[in-house]
């Protein structure tokens, strides 16, 4: 086995080829740090690391580099998300090495939802530079030892750097090209948008295959179990570059009320095992939004338990 | 060229509601070409402030004028003996116009009476749009001629993100995704490799970032 490029739990599970599985975790809005060790403590052992999304769907929360360390504290390894919309690369470079420092050793590295859906609709947005700029530049800072500027680090961070792919949004002929572009970029890891239309992921799945994709970086497959029919229409309707097909949500509502959560969770499980055999797949990222607690039942139903303890 | 907005009537009469006698000054320049601060602009809202005055039993006496360019010394300088005979003076040029004269003209008060927006161009009869952020080093040949600093809304170099469907922006659906044009085009055009390069971070010295622009041109200065 070669040298790990940031010895983080996750990277070592899918080096020694097991098929990974990541969870997610918002922060809270405000100081509650409680209530974020209590959301953290449903996903200890039940998945390989946690994304920690920085101010999602931009509505303001604890920082998700505060957040990441409290997890680091828990014993919980987190996957440090990070958005161009909110910070210029001085800011960025600062909290990158601020994250590694506190002991976080993944990072995605993502443009960020615009700042109109956010609570704070009236802010200015930054971009300075771009999710691909991100990750070419995390990549410098870890291999090259360098900042952007070409200026010496004094010890640099070593992160496993991930990036999002969305395999819905359109042109879908060019969205295998925008992954690889992230793959040239320096992405060692991608976790994709919420999957729920399989034939478009079995596309796209294959091309990146065809173009050697999957050779050079690790492809985990976005699940979210749907809770409802409210939510499953609110997602196809509402949420951008999402793809929920009509027979998806029929299928939910076939299921009759008080059932819904129950077939949501039974059609996340099949998608689980279809991916398991899928080529290409190096593992599955459950985003249970707002659901940490039924994460257990969910591994557990699908399959992906123990986690691997890597040394 | 430069598009503008005009501000609602009833900020502009807030604006002038202790003047007895004001001045409404258009610009030849862009304001006239946009539809919303030439001659036929002034005198619409010089009528408009005469009315809503008149009907609150507080007349006003407005003057109109349009001058060739509120942007260059040259023409400010044409209102000289004017502009210091009223209470205050209504500019209807971009944002430029009226500091050139409150610059000139010291001791007179300008107001801005449009809401400068953006360096567009008219699409069709009555639609303008934007289509350049005046970053101060173009690309747009790099991405079929199609400029994503000024046409996505997150300025993204390698797009289209992943809010990009049916061709428009996740944020309207008014709003184009200029990255699904771009691609398309490249596609079409079968030069897809010009958007696999990872492109370094840009240098915004040349756009505000880098402080107040100014530019020198010696051989023109005498």
């Amino acid at each position: 086995m070669s040298e790990l490029k940031s010895g983080s739990n996750l990277e070592k599970v899918l080096k020694a080829g097991h098929f990974a599985f990541t969870g997610e975790c918002g922060p809270p809005k405000g100081a509650n740090v409680e209530h974020l060790k209590e959301k953290c403590s449903h996903l200890k052992g039940y998945v390989d690391a946690v994304n920690v999304t920085d101010n999602q769907t931009a509505v303001v929360r604890m920082s998700s580099m505060a957040a990441s360390a409290i997890m680091v504290t828990e014993g919980v390894e987190p996957n440090y998300q990070m958005v161009c919309r909110d910070r210029n690369r001085l800011a960025m470079m600062g909290d990158v090495i601020g994250a590694y420092s506190l002991g976080i050793r993944n990072m995605l590295c993502l443009s960020g939802d615009h700042q109109k859906f956010g609570n704070h609709p009236e802010s200015k947005n930054v971009f300075d530079i771009d999710s691909i700029q991100l990750i070419a530049m995390v990549k410098k800072m870890r291999d090259e030892g360098v900042f952007l500027n070409g200026e010496e680090l004094d010890v640099a961070p070593k992160m496993f750097i991930g990036a999002a792919s969305n395999p819905f949004a359109d042109p879908f002929e060019f969205r295998v090209h925008r992954l690889a572009t992230k793959i040239d970029a320096g992405a060692d890891f991608i976790q994709t948008q919420c999957i729920y239309n399989m034939d478009k992921f079995r596309k796209f799945m294959k091309m990146a295959v065809d173009m050697g994709l999957t050779e050079k970086c690790y492809i985990l497959a976005g699940v979210t179990p749907m809770k409802s029919v409210g939510m499953g229409k609110y997602m196809a309707k509402r949420v951008p570059g999402m793809d929920v097909p009509d027979e998806v949500i029929k299928r939910i509502a076939d299921a009759g009320k008080g059932n819904y959560a129950k077939e949501g969770i039974k059609f996340a499980c099949e998608q689980i095992e279809e991916f398991k055999e899928m080529e290409g797949v190096a593992g599955v990222h459950l985003m249970a939004i707002e659901w940490e607690e039924r994460v257990p039942e969910i591994s557990k139903a699908a399959g992906v338990l123990p986690r691997p303890v890597m040394d | 060229m430069i598009v503008a907005d005009r501000k609602p009537l009833g900020e502009l009469l807030d604006m002038v509601k202790d003047c007895k006698k004001i001045m409404v000054l258009g610009c030849k320049g862009c304001v006239t070409v946009c539809n919303v601060g030439g001659v036929k602009e002034v005198e619409v809202l010089a009528s408009s402030i005469k009315i809503a005055r008149k009907k609150d039993g507080n007349p006003i006496e407005v003057v109109e004028k349009t001058i060739e360019r509120q942007c260059d010394p040259e023409y400010i300088e044409l209102v000289k003996g004017e502009v210091n005979a009223f209470d205050a003076v209504l500019s209807m040029a971009c944002g430029v116009g009226p500091q050139f004269l409150a610059e000139a003209y010291e001791d007179q008060t300008f107001y801005p009476a449009v809401d400068t927006k953006f360096f567009g161009g008219a699409v069709q009869h009555g639609i303008w749009e934007e289509r350049c952020a005046g970053c101060g080093t173009c690309l747009i040949h790099y991405f079929g001629t199609l400029c994503p600093i000024a046409r996505c809304s997150k300025s993204l170099i390698h797009g289209p993100c992943g809010g990009s469907a049916n061709s428009v922006c996740e944020i309207d659906s008014d709003i184009e995704c200029i990255w699904d044009t771009v691609v398309r085009k490249k596609m079409e055009q079968g030069r897809l490799d010009d958007l696999r390069q990872v492109r370094t971070p840009k240098d915004w010295r040349t756009a505000r970032d880098g402080g107040p622009r100014k530019r020198k041109r010696e051989e023109l200065i005498s």
